[in-house]
């Protein structure tokens, strides 16, 4: 049987879940190594979520113009220069429909699963679709990450199996770039005894427990396939690191990082964030993810020094009567667009052939509530970047009259060829994308 | 006879014999809980000793009806919590065969080192997987892992090499990183299911101990002693009148006042210097320290730990708490912890005022009458207050540094003007008020920005004026005794009882407590006794209301 990349895509695109352990091969790769060799097609795509709490200034983000040929408002003016290659969304919104709101959880969940859950009976996030399309190849599914220090994440499998943060950027870089880590571009190949005895024995376990799977009732059969799907991720990697990887030109191990300090503070969250941006930024050059979530945490950072927390001002800072809104939130918000806006600068500063990581990539930038100050639950603000090697279109401000958010994530899920029609439920739900930006 | 084995306990309506019209019935859930962190490195140091180092990190939990114990029953594990599972298994696996230990470890000698040997391989395996799966292996399992032991060594060329992925496999399995439970048909009430006897071994075990069963009580188990009354109280006794009880009650203790909450408290440093990770760390200590003392060590009455003057302290706390510690130091060698008794006068004492309270219910840089008042009511008395509404301004605008507002009081009036705020915060603040005594790195203090500061408040129709008293009037509200019987009973299942449960078995383990002047063994041992304890989960409605999933960093 011949094998070419059709064929394996073809397999991705059918099957679901994939289980091919085969990495980027050298014979799908032109020379430049930033495109397939078939037909000069780009890289495959990476998505990554950015999810900071407590939404904007009302009033200072939304654009004037509704379309192409936006400019940005004084809040996100920051991002001018990635201005081209991003999409507002103005005017959605999150339905309670009465059930009790959990302020900023349960938006939060609404904005990552389309749904309020009853208890832990959530389903999968955004992004666990979009890594069960294109991540179950890759040596990690997704790669979570947390600037302020904490383990908390909005991804999930289901509503009992989340996906925990890596607090540290330390060891993060261990994960991805420590020993078992296989240089594309290393010029000799020696499949390690070690990696192919724990190969054959996680098969064996494997086996064995899809075996027992047959005896299973229905909620036990869930469970154990949501354990199944873990031990794939290291069946997976050692698939991997027994396989001559393909040659990556633009991949590069980037410097190990000895310390990183998390921590609740503005500055710590920042440098992580950079930290973090070029150990992703990385992975993905590398091949080693294709999906990332950034949990920016905004909840307890603040000033060094200073007593009050972001979440905190939100609450407890009056609106400036001259300047006609919250100061000190105005600064905390900017602060964490110009982060953005360098975590955008450092994937852009991966190269790839002639362009950049960040063509291929495709950010969906999401948050709790419109004004946290009352917990708003209208006028939602929320900001894709990238286009995922132009998979979508780029540079428009949508505007929609309380439209669900979901009407975004479907749009982008299907970008990615997640294939579904319909996302969320009842007035959380929607089964129509955004046309407007849809390629 | 067992019926079936489950992978992790569920039960489908189907094998309860019921008939084809039940059939469809939704499964019954009887949870398989995921190993705490803690109860993990108990079972690796039981079976291999204390000195495997356990370098990894875990999954966190994550807390469903107030208890992380009842989360472990829904948590299951993500790939990259796999990865860590895999790296801890096999450090585990290379310490306890390397070379200064495998011949203590492996009881018999394999041929040749270099080479599979199956019977060897089969022995060790035998041995340490009934301790790790707390049950004897089945055939297939034992056959499967020295089926990879076997392939393993032929591959590596060593035969401790092989073994210990065979060991280190054990240890990512779900029969060892959940408690599965299995069933058979229960004699006494034709129709329903309780725990088989390794189960109901495990089942007291993690509950009395925190660890896996010893060795006694899983020959117990194999005797079939644990199912007579006899057999089954003479186990439960020996547990109880065991010093690891201990651990049981630590455990429980520190999962139902929110510990786990400390990995992620931060305190400003600026405002709190005293503050630091060994301060947080000895503030969790000296809570659990005093609670020891009340329920276990001197068997009193559990209510006793919101008023009692007497603590522990090291010098890192006493700083915090502006006291004296005389320090003995026989040989020149001084003694961490310390006694240490306020005077009857003191305002202080009882766990409220602990620093672990009143540091973990504040913010960063200040005191929280609302977020104390609120975690009072939620830990210690099993209420819920509501989340404020959303798309209100629920906040009367308070600017911080307004001249005006000097005290947590003030500012709080001022808030509290709004109708859609006072509902709530009259249900935190009062009591909240009453600690205002201590700032948010939990220091002693009598005024707020030169105020003097006004600790008077209610608490269900009964006043007070300072925090001690606060402690009394918990002490004496009904509903302290009633939560602790609510949570420790949901602690015990894993699960927050059903309708039927509560009504049958906690609210005369309630009467009981009360009966027993309020000892904490004596209520774990009578609901280690009783039958209830065993059974299978009766069948539950689809829960109408969401039980808030909160993550570990989740709640602040």
């Amino acid at each position: 049987m011949k094998i070419d990349r059709r064929t394996v895509l073809r397999g991705m695109m059918g099957g679901g879940v994939v289980t091919v352990g085969l990495p980027v091969l050298d014979c799908f790769l032109n020379t430049n190594g930033d495109a397939w060799a078939d037909n000069g097609q780009a890289l495959p795509p990476v998505f990554g979520t950015w999810f900071q709490h407590l939404g904007l200034n009302p009033g200072m983000w939304e654009p004037k113009i509704v379309g192409p040929g936006f400019e940005n408002n004084i809040q996100l003016r920051v991002l001018d220069p990635y201005r081209d290659r991003m999409n507002i969304f103005s005017g959605m919104k999150y339905f309670i429909e009465g059930r009790p709101l959990q302020t900023h959880t349960t938006t939060s969940q609404i904005a990552t699963t389309g749904a309020i859950p009853y208890g832990t009976e959530g389903g999968p996030s955004v992004d666990a679709k979009i890594a069960e399309q294109i991540g179950a190849r890759r040596r990690f599914r997704s790669l979570e990450v947390n600037l302020s220090g904490a383990r908390k994440s909005y991804s999930q499998r289901s509503g009992t199996s989340l996906n925990p943060s890596e607090p540290s950027p330390t060891s993060l870089y261990t994960r991805i770039f420590g020993p078992e880590f296989k240089d594309p571009n290393a010029a000799t190949f020696e499949p390690d005894p070690m990696a192919m005895a724990r190969k054959s024995v996680l098969s064996n376990v494997s086996e064995h427990l899809n075996e027992t799977r047959k005896e299973l009732g229905a909620a036990d059969k869930r469970r154990l396939d949501e354990y199944l799907t873990s031990i794939r991720q290291i069946e997976q990697q050692l698939a991997i690191e027994l396989e001559k990887p393909a040659p990556l030109p633009a991949c590069r191990v980037p410097d190990a990082v000895k310390e990183a300090t998390p921590g609740t503070v503005l500055e710590d969250a920042a440098q992580n964030s950079k930290l973090f941006g070029g150990l992703l930024g990385y992975a993905a050059a590398c091949g080693q993810s294709q999906v990332f979530n950034v949990m920016v945490d905004s909840m307890n950072l603040r000033k060094a020094g200073s007593a009050y927390t972001w979440h905190m001002a939100t609450h407890e800072e009056s609106v400036d009567e001259s300047l006609g809104y919250q100061k000190d939130v105005f600064e905390f918000n900017t602060w964490a667009n110009l982060v953005f806006l360098d975590f955008l600068k450092t994937l852009d500063a991966v190269k790839e052939g002639p362009g950049s990581l960040l063509d291929r990539t495709l950010i969906l930038w999401q948050t709790d509530h419109s004004d946290a100050r009352v917990h708003g639950l209208e006028k939602v603000p929320l900001i894709t970047v990238g286009s995922a090697g132009k998979r979508i279109k780029t540079g428009i401000h949508v505007l929609a009259s309380g439209d669900p958010v979901t009407r975004v994530s479907l749009s982008v899920m299907q970008a990615f060829g997640v294939p579904i029609n319909s996302w969320g439920e009842r007035s959380n739900g929607t089964s129509r994308t955004i046309s407007e930006i849809m390629v | 006879m067992t019926l079936r084995r489950f992978m992790f306990g569920s039960i489908a309506a189907l094998t309860l014999g019921l008939s084809p019209a039940h059939a469809a019935a939704p499964d019954r859930e009887t949870p398989a809980r995921r190993l705490t962190p803690e109860q993990y490195t108990q079972i690796i140091a039981d079976v291999f000793g204390p000195a495997i180092k356990i370098g990894g990190r875990f999954d966190p939990g994550f807390r469903i009806d107030g208890l992380l114990e009842v989360g472990a029953s829904q948590a299951n594990i993500s790939p990259s919590g796999m990865e860590q599972y895999d790296v801890i298994a096999r450090s585990i696996a290379s310490q306890v065969l390397d070379e200064r230990r495998r011949e203590l470890m492996v009881h018999c000698k394999p041929k040749s080192i270099s080479a599979p040997d199956d019977s060897c391989a089969g022995e060790f395996l035998t041995e340490v997987g009934e301790l790790l799966f707390r049950r004897p292996l089945n055939d297939r399992e034992l056959r499967l892992h020295v089926r990879s032991a076997r392939e393993a060594a032929a591959g590596l060329k060593d035969f401790y090499a092989g073994l210990g992925l065979s060991l280190a496999a054990m240890l990512s399995e779900p029969q060892f990183l959940f408690r599965q439970e299995n069933f058979e048909a229960d004699p006494e009430r034709p129709g329903e299911l309780r725990l088989d006897a390794y189960s109901k071994a495990s089942r007291l075990s993690f509950f009395l101990w925190n660890a896996g069963p010893d060795r006694a009580l899983l020959t117990a188990a194999r005797k079939g002693e644990l199912e007579t009354a006899q057999g089954l109280v003479r186990q439960v006794e020996r547990m109880i009148a065991s010093p690891r009880l201990e651990s049981g009650l630590r455990a429980f203790f520190a999962d139902m006042l929110h510990f786990e909450d400390f990995d992620t408290l931060t305190k400003d440093n600026a405002i709190y210097p005293k503050f630091s990770a060994q301060v947080a760390e000895d503030a969790q200590e000296q809570t659990l320290r005093t609670i020891i003392d009340v329920v276990l060590n001197e068997r009193g009455d559990y209510r006793d730990i919101f008023t009692t003057k007497k603590t522990h302290l090291t010098r890192a706390l006493a700083a915090i708490y502006q006291v004296p510690l005389a320090v003995r130091a026989p040989n020149g060698a001084p003694e961490k912890w310390l006694p240490f008794e306020f005077a009857a006068n003191d305002p202080r004492g009882g766990v409220l005022m602990q620093v672990a309270f009143v540091t973990l219910h504040s913010h960063p840089g200040r005191s929280s009458p609302t977020l104390r008042g609120k975690a009072l009511r939620e830990i210690f008395l099993c209420q819920k207050v509501p989340a404020p509404p959303g798309d209100v301004n629920f906040t009367i605008v308070q600017d911080t540094s307004n001249p005006v507002y000097k005290t947590a009081r003030e500012r709080l009036r001022a808030h509290a003007t709004n109708p859609v705020c006072t509902g709530c915060h009259k249900i935190t603040d009062p009591m909240g008020l009453a600690l205002e005594n201590f700032d948010g790195g939990g220091s002693y203090r009598t005024s707020e920005n030169g105020v003097p500061l006004d600790t008077t408040g209610e608490l269900d129709g009964i006043k007070f004026t300072n925090g001690a008293e606060l402690g009394r009037a918990v002490h004496d509200n009904a509903a302290a005794a009633s939560c602790l019987v609510d949570r420790i009973s949901a602690y015990a299942l894993g699960r927050t009882p059903a309708k039927s449960e509560a009504t049958d078995w906690v609210a005369p383990l309630k009467q009981s407590f009360a009966a027993s002047h309020y000892v904490v063994p004596a209520l774990m041992r009578r609901i280690a006794t009783s039958p209830e304890f065993y059974r299978a989960a009766p069948i539950l409605e689809p829960r109408k209301e969401a039980a808030l999933r909160t993550s570990v960093e989740g709640s602040r």
